[in-house]
């Protein structure tokens, strides 16, 4: 008898039932990475609060129905969180316009990395890199490079924690002192990359033993495109020009080179 | 249809080589040269030879990895030929499975993964997906097609990869040690499925394998090779193993009816040096999406660690054993509870062991890792050995005639200025052990523990390694294992603790024997 379930390693992962249960899920990725270049591109010009307010407010909407989780929203939102508040922060003390323009900065900053965020977290690896290959025409070779190094991520972090075992069990500990502790950080970070590269390696071996790269390859899943992924791609643009309309009539609308 | 009966219907490939050579770059001898041998088609081929025999780069070039645009790099000489063709223009013929079923997945789900081989094959995408259930069904994969990849046990990832092979349909399978890195249950799992799937299959087949006695009913058909040479021994199985029985397992392979006799003084056993109280412990921490939360995995364990006694941990992968090991030997804190030093341990600290500082630990506690690379420090052997003692404070000459003793008694003499990453598994593994005793004949080490000591090793290193382990128990040090290995346990183990459903049981010493009787009876 071995263990059923040995601890799940794959955090990468989507649930066996696609996590369909959440609405946003259900489209075709490179649909909603489309959405998300969209915004994010579509509010470069606008350095406003109320454009990248509104555009922010319809995406933080969406949250409830994408299947992010508060503790994963936390660690990858919080950097960008952290960005926004700072960069709001420095534009209140330096810049030109005041709160008005630092509170515009921030909401900005949030509104571009939301949208992006989002579309990475609710989609599944494996659908990600069948939507960029089939749809966006993204070169083959590379998204799967990425999507097996995907996979050894979780393995990575373990290697990580069993190297920095192995150096205390050594009697490598940098204790207190600051020196110390950077040179023995990057001791354990090339031990890490050597065995990484030696994982890597093994893994790129499997793969080409499975003749990958020895000719042209067929496609198992279809990347299917829905008239709900045109339609996303719509909302998005249909946002994006609310934000600004609204913004221009409420003349609160400021352009990044006016 | 035509298709589904493809798999017994393909008849097996031809493989010829001759005066066929190679050299990985870089290197200035051959692992292998001058080998002659022809396979027939359908032939079950076992490849034997000593540790470094080159036996692994053989098989890659069968699969038509070592060509010129292939993954592996070195020089080749002679020929070699699969079904008339050189091997890495026909890749795809031949389907390969490795040890390390980690390393062997591609994809996050398991009918992608089976996929992926029919897929770079061009196979119509209309009869993929057939291929895919068939291969599952082969292996008696016990979860659909979405089940992730990464909530596999090891001998269900190694059963997905077989599966991933015989998807792509070959007419010759490559099997390179494919259970050696799995535990009892997962290695008998995987045993029954290449039983049936010989059954069923016209293809050839070459079989690289360390446990003879594990393997010998799946083939006719027993090839040696010397290291740095050609085939010295080929032949049914039973003729070769009767005229080369001997010399093959003096060169390491372990063979069945001449496995290793270690010397063992017995256990002059003590009183306690280390004591887990109620420990409890938890998986690591992940970061990412839709992560399973961290969850107990050992849950009120009391284990005592005695001095001049042996002490196993056994128990199914991914029970905890590893986990348990770090926590006895201080290197990581317990959820809950405690591992206190008792006895003389405790006169060089009061402290739970989790607290001590690292040096301190380290002069008291040693631990060998399963991955022998995970601790080493320095750039060459010799520098690896003078490591602790100098740290410890011995003096330069002192040091030297210490650290050139244990290279001698550990066979690394010739290596001591070599890079430790670039050794052999049997070196590597001496090593290891030997960086954990380096801190002096005075003062060795109170407690050893080790991770999986013997796990792939020949039988030569198998034997020193419990010698080694035996003479430092005479010596009234304890040892902590956690092990697979039966031979081991039957020979080294005082105690042992099965570790098992979070918990941590002591095993009675009559069961320990029953369960040993088995074990020779089997093999």
């Amino acid at each position: 008898m071995g263990d059923r379930r040995a601890p799940d390693m794959l955090t990468l992962d989507a649930p066996e039932d696609g996590g369909l249960r959440y609405w946003l899920v259900g489209f075709n990725p490179a649909a909603k990475l489309l959405a998300a270049l969209l915004l994010g591109l579509g509010l470069v010009p606008a350095v406003d609060a109320v454009t990248g307010g509104v555009v922010l407010a319809g995406v933080l909407l969406l949250l409830p129905f994408s299947g992010i989780d508060r503790r994963t929203l936390l660690v990858l939102g919080g950097p960008f969180l952290l960005m926004g508040l700072s960069n709001g922060l420095v534009n209140y003390l330096y810049g030109e316009h005041g709160a008005e323009g630092a509170l515009g900065a921030a909401v900005r900053l949030l509104a571009i990395a939301l949208p992006g965020l989002i579309a990475a977290v609710s989609s599944d690896p494996t659908e990600m890199s069948d939507g960029l290959v089939q749809r966006l025409r993204v070169p083959e070779r590379p998204a799967m490079g990425v999507l097996a190094a995907l996979r050894l991520v979780p393995l990575l972090a373990d290697q990580w924690r069993t190297i920095t075992l192995a150096r205390r069990a050594r009697g490598l500990e940098a204790g207190r002192n600051p020196v110390r502790r950077i040179t023995l950080f990057f001791g354990r970070l090339f031990a890490l990359l050597v065995r990484s590269i030696r994982t890597g390696t093994l893994l790129a071996t499997a793969m080409d033993a499975r003749a990958f790269g020895t000719g042209p390859r067929t496609r198992a899943r279809r990347s299917r495109w829905r008239r709900a992924d045109t339609l996303l791609i719509a909302g998005a643009a249909l946002l994006l020009a609310a934000a600004y309309t609204l913004s221009a009539r409420l003349g609160t609308l400021v352009l990044l080179f006016s | 249809m035509a298709e589904t009966h493809g798999r017994t219907a393909r008849p097996g490939a031809r493989v010829e080589l001759s005066g066929w050579g190679w050299r990985h770059s870089g290197r200035g001898e051959y692992a292998l040269r001058g080998v002659d041998l022809v396979v027939e088609p359908g032939e079950r081929v076992l490849l034997l030879g000593a540790s470094g025999a080159g036996k692994s780069t053989l098989l890659h070039s069968l699969a038509g990895l070592t060509g010129e645009d292939g993954a592996i790099s070195g020089d080749q000489e002679g020929t070699l030929l699969v079904d008339g063709e050189p091997a890495d223009r026909g890749r795809g013929a031949a389907g390969l499975v490795s040890q390390d079923p980690e390393t062997q997945l591609v994809m996050a789900r398991a009918g992608d993964d089976v996929a992926f081989g029919p897929e770079n094959l061009g196979v119509d995408p209309g009869l993929i997906w057939p291929r895919v259930h068939e291969a599952l069904d082969a292996v008696g994969f016990p979860y659909g097609p979405r089940h992730s990849t990464g909530a596999l046990s090891g001998g269900e990832k190694q059963r997905l990869v077989i599966a991933g092979a015989l998807a792509m349909r070959p007419r010759l399978l490559l099997l390179d040690e494919p259970t050696a890195n799995l535990d009892p249950a997962g290695a008998a799992l995987v045993r029954g499925v290449l039983t049936r799937m010989l059954a069923e299959t016209e293809a050839t087949m070459v079989l690289v394998e360390h446990r003879v006695a594990e393997v010998v009913d799946l083939v006719d058909r027993v090839v040696v090779v010397e290291p740095g040479g050609g085939v010295i021994a080929d032949g049914d199985p039973a003729a070769v193993f009767s005229g080369h029985g001997r010399s093959l397992a003096d060169q390491g392979v372990w063979i069945p009816g001449n496995e290793p006799l270690p010397e063992l003084s017995p256990a002059p056993g003590g009183g306690a040096l280390l004591e887990a109280v109620g420990v409890a412990a938890r998986t690591p921490f992940q970061l990412g999406v839709r992560s399973a939360p961290r969850r107990v995995v050992l849950d009120g364990v009391d284990v005592t660690v005695s001095a001049g006694t042996a002490t196993a941990l056994t128990g199914p992968n991914g029970a905890g054993k590893s986990t348990l090991l770090t926590m006895l030997a201080g290197l990581s804190r317990p959820h809950r509870g405690q591992v206190l030093p008792r006895g003389p341990l405790a006169g060089a600290d009061r402290r739970p062991l989790a607290r001590w500082p690292a040096r301190r630990l380290a002069r008291h506690v040693g631990t060998v890792f399963q991955h022998a690379e995970d601790q080493f420090v320095t750039t060459t052997v010799r520098d690896e050995l003078r490591f602790a003692p100098l740290r410890a404070g011995m003096g330069e000459a002192e040091t030297d005639a210490w650290v050139g003793e244990l290279m001698e008694r550990l066979r690394l003499t010739r290596l001591a200025d070599v890079h430790p990453y670039t050794l052999s598994g049997g070196e590597k593994r001496r090593l290891s052990v030997a960086t954990a005793l380096s801190s002096g004949p005075s003062h060795a080490p109170d407690v050893l523990v080790l991770d999986e000591p013997t796990f792939g090793q020949d039988t030569r290193t198998w034997t020193e390694l419990v010698e080694l382990l035996g003479a430092l128990r005479a010596e009234g040090r304890a040892v902590v294992m956690a092990t697979h290995d039966g031979l081991l346990l039957r020979h080294l183990a005082d105690a042992r603790v099965r570790v098992a459903d979070g918990r941590a049981v002591y095993a009675s010493a009559s069961a320990a024997r029953e369960a040993a009787a088995g074990r020779r009876t089997r093999g």
